[in-house]
């Protein structure tokens, strides 16, 4: 859960709407907490997270959602602990009942909400007023096209592929 | 048959390189000269001052890759040879930065564009900040050195498809352009420079002037982060430096930390990096970390009716400095025209939209045309930059706010790009924002492009020229060095990177930091050896 001391230490106090979203907050989270060994980063909770919003943001069925997961994973266990801190508060803020609800507008929990709400969800801060929810999307954007398009998995669809001249060359 | 790693062959030779991810004491080192950061000015340095017999010692935060580690994959390049995973973003989170964290640093993975620094920008610095003896006459020799040591000449190659859209735009708008070249030997023409040349073509400092120093005695310390300068007594000179040595994952701490002793120290840790360890060393002064410049950089996509495939070819080899000219120097912001090279990952995050829309681009990827517009920041007196701070725990962030100057030039930007790449043939284009989308023609891209709110994280802004925050300046209190980089205050501490620029370079700075090095590290080796 999120408190209010840790939202003002960071620097995310900035927004009225965060802080209240800390006053809010339930304590119990959405999920239970089924744990998910191999992740470094992410709680299960969060992957859920991933998992519903991956096929809506890059707007295709049928993905590798696990692998979508690992690799936001694996790219925020790459960033900075600062970095890293804001993501945890971002993931606990919508992994939140309240924030869910109220922050993000998503009403039913993350496994079971409808695409379009899910669109809604991601359009309404990609085109908020506020800068923090704007760049709470943005966050979410690169990490999923990140986890996505760097997966050789990906490429075929875009009809993309390495250079052939060299890649038997490699070691 | 494999490709040759001759980075990999000297280390197995015997070259003096520790890695600081396996060390299982704390590191007691000493030499003449500690060199911090390999690249573009660390790597020019350590060269000039190992060949004259000096005992030089190179500490590099990232890891020492080399080409047998590049695989063309992004997925594997970014977190392993850039700042933050190539992610590191300005403190509002609006401008993305790319940084290389690498030995080599960022010339590990620059796209090879060399430019002379303009004219216009060494007379400026003369005129308005009193550095007369940087201009054009007495620069010249500098270049001249440089490009001979790497290789910088004309690209007698075809341009790609995705760099002849931007010729054929220029010709038919009747804009200047011309042929950018490049520091390669051998390129295979590939495309891949931004995730490290497997072939070693590049003339990186990863495979130049590190080795060149590495067979004259030189040492390198690897997976090695420099937290502060040690001040002496007296408070006008360094002792050395100290830091933290870093696991072998790149950024967690393995326990371990290194002291070095040396009679002089070059901070060469790039711009960002530079002034963060005079920050962290309460060496700050009124100026360091003020004035950094990023050349801010908006994009414009295009699809064509022919194949771009805008990821093969050598990624960037015709520009046009058109609207550099058409306003005063310290004017409306004046912008260069160039294109990136376009790779899933790095596309698919920096592409505006969600779902369907961007589904439907990314789908296109071999038909996609991209240009970029680099906004020459630092001479309108509304331009200052941003500024250089540490978070709480001694990282550095950018403040960089975007300002109105600013918008107007990326607004103006879009509208050349958007009618460019019509005139070159486009079927459709989409400028990089929140709130565009694709159009299929001129006018219906000038009247979507005029009304699109300019705020940042709603206009897709990059960097990969950080330049600034520790200037030259040819009085003590308007800078941080002088115009041999030489600290104002600190008797043997230099700066020779890219961070003594005291404005943007206004164009692709790296033959501008090695030129500048060069001139600075002859005047250190001399010093030292008199
Ligand atoms: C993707 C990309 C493409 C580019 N393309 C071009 C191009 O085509 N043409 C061009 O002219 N320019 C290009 N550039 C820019 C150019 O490469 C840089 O401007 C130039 O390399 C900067 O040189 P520098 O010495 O200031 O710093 P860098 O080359 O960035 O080197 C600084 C080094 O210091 C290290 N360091 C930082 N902090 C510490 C610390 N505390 N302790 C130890 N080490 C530390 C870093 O890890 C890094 O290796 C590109 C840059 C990027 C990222
Ligand atoms: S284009 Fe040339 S320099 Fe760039 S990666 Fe390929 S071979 Fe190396």
């Amino acid at each position: 859960m999120i408190t209010r001391r840790q939202l003002i230490k960071t620097g995310m106090a900035g927004s009225v709407v965060l802080l209240a979203a800390g006053f809010l907050a339930s304590p119990q989270p959405d999920l239970p907490a089924a744990s998910q060994g191999h992740l470094v980063f992410l709680q299960a909770g969060d992957a859920q997270i991933i998992r519903s919003l991956a096929p809506v943001m890059l707007g295709m069925a049928g993905l590798a959602l696990e692998d979508i997961v690992r690799g936001v994973d694996v790219a925020i266990a790459n960033l900075l602990p600062a970095v890293q801190q804001e993501l945890r508060q971002l993931f606990d803020l919508l992994g939140n009942r309240w924030g869910r609800r109220w922050l993000a507008g998503v009403h039913s929990p993350w496994a079971q909400a409808a695409a379009h709400d899910l669109a809604a969800f991601l359009r309404r801060w990609q085109q908020s007023p506020l800068l923090l929810l704007r760049s709470g999307y943005q966050a979410l954007h690169a990490l999923i096209n990140a986890a996505w398009f760097g997966n050789p998995a990906s490429w075929t669809a875009l009809g993309y592929q390495q250079p052939q001249q060299i890649m038997g060359l490699l070691p | 048959m494999s490709l040759p790693d001759p980075v990999a062959e000297g280390v197995a030779s015997g070259w003096r390189v520790l890695d600081g991810a396996v060390q299982t004491q704390d590191l007691q080192l000493s030499c003449d000269v500690l060199i911090i950061g390999t690249g573009a000015g660390g790597g020019m340095t350590a060269e000039v001052l190992a060949q004259a017999g000096l005992d030089v010692l190179m500490v590099e935060e990232g890891a020492l890759r080399t080409s047998r580690d590049f695989r063309l994959l992004e997925a594997k390049a970014y977190p392993e040879l850039y700042q933050e995973s190539a992610s590191r973003k300005t403190a509002d989170k609006a401008i993305n930065i790319l940084q290389g964290r690498t030995v080599g640093g960022s010339t590990t993975v620059n796209w090879t564009s060399a430019f002379r620094t303009p004219a216009e920008t060494l007379n400026w610095w003369g005129e308005r900040y009193g550095l007369k003896s940087l201009n054009p006459q007495t620069m010249a020799p500098w270049f001249d050195l440089a490009e001979a040591r790497l290789g910088i000449a004309d690209w007698q190659t075809d341009p790609n498809p995705n760099n002849s859209v931007l010729e054929r735009g220029c010709q038919a708008l009747g804009l200047k352009h011309g042929r950018i070249r490049r520091n390669v030997r051998g390129c295979w023409n590939l495309g891949y420079c931004g995730m490290g040349c497997a072939t070693n073509a590049k003339q990186s400092m990863l495979v130049t002037t590190i080795p060149g120093a590495l067979q004259h005695k030189a040492g390198l310390l690897t997976r090695a982060r420099v937290e502060r300068l040690l001040p002496a007594a007296d408070g006008k000179s360094l002792l050395g430096a100290e830091g933290r040595l870093l696991a072998a994952d790149g950024h967690s701490l393995n326990g371990q930390q290194f002291s070095i002793k040396a009679r002089h120290v070059v901070l060469a840790a790039g711009a960002i990096g530079s002034p963060a360890i005079l920050l962290r060393s309460q060496l700050g002064g009124a100026q360091v970390g003020k004035r950094t410049f990023l050349h801010p950089v908006v994009v414009s996509g295009a699809v064509m009716p022919q194949r771009i495939e805008a990821y093969n070819g050598a990624p960037q080899t015709v520009y046009s400095d058109h609207f550099m000219h058409t306003q005063p120097l310290d004017g409306a912001l004046g912008y260069k025209l160039e294109v990136p090279p376009v790779h899933p990952l790095l596309m698919g995050v920096t592409l505006s939209g969600f779902g369907a829309s961007s589904a439907g681009l990314m789908q296109q990827l071999p038909h996609l045309q991209v240009v970029l517009a680099l906004l020459r920041d630092g001479f309108h007196p509304d331009s200052q930059g941003g500024q250089v701070r540490l978070r709480q725990d001694g990282s550095p962030e950018l403040d960089y706010p975007l300002n109105d100057v600013l918008w107007d030039g990326v607004r103006r930007s879009w509208l050349t790009m958007a009618e460019l790449q019509f005139a070159a043939g486009a079927r459709q284009v989409q400028v990089l924002h929140e709130q565009a989308d694709l159009q299929s023609s001129w006018k219906a891209a000038r009247e979507q492009i005029m009304q699109l709110p300019l705020k940042p994280l709603l206009a897709r802004v990059v960097s990969a020229h950080v330049m600034g925050g520790a200037a030259m300046s040819s009085q003590p209190e308007e800078g941080v060095v002088d115009e041999y980089g030489r600290h104002w205050q600190l008797r043997n501490l230099s700066v020779i990177d890219g961070s003594v620029f005291p404005t943007s370079i206004g164009a692709n700075p790296q033959l501008s930091i090695y030129a500048f090095a060069l001139r600075a590290a002859h005047q250190l080796r001399d010093a030292l050896k008199a």
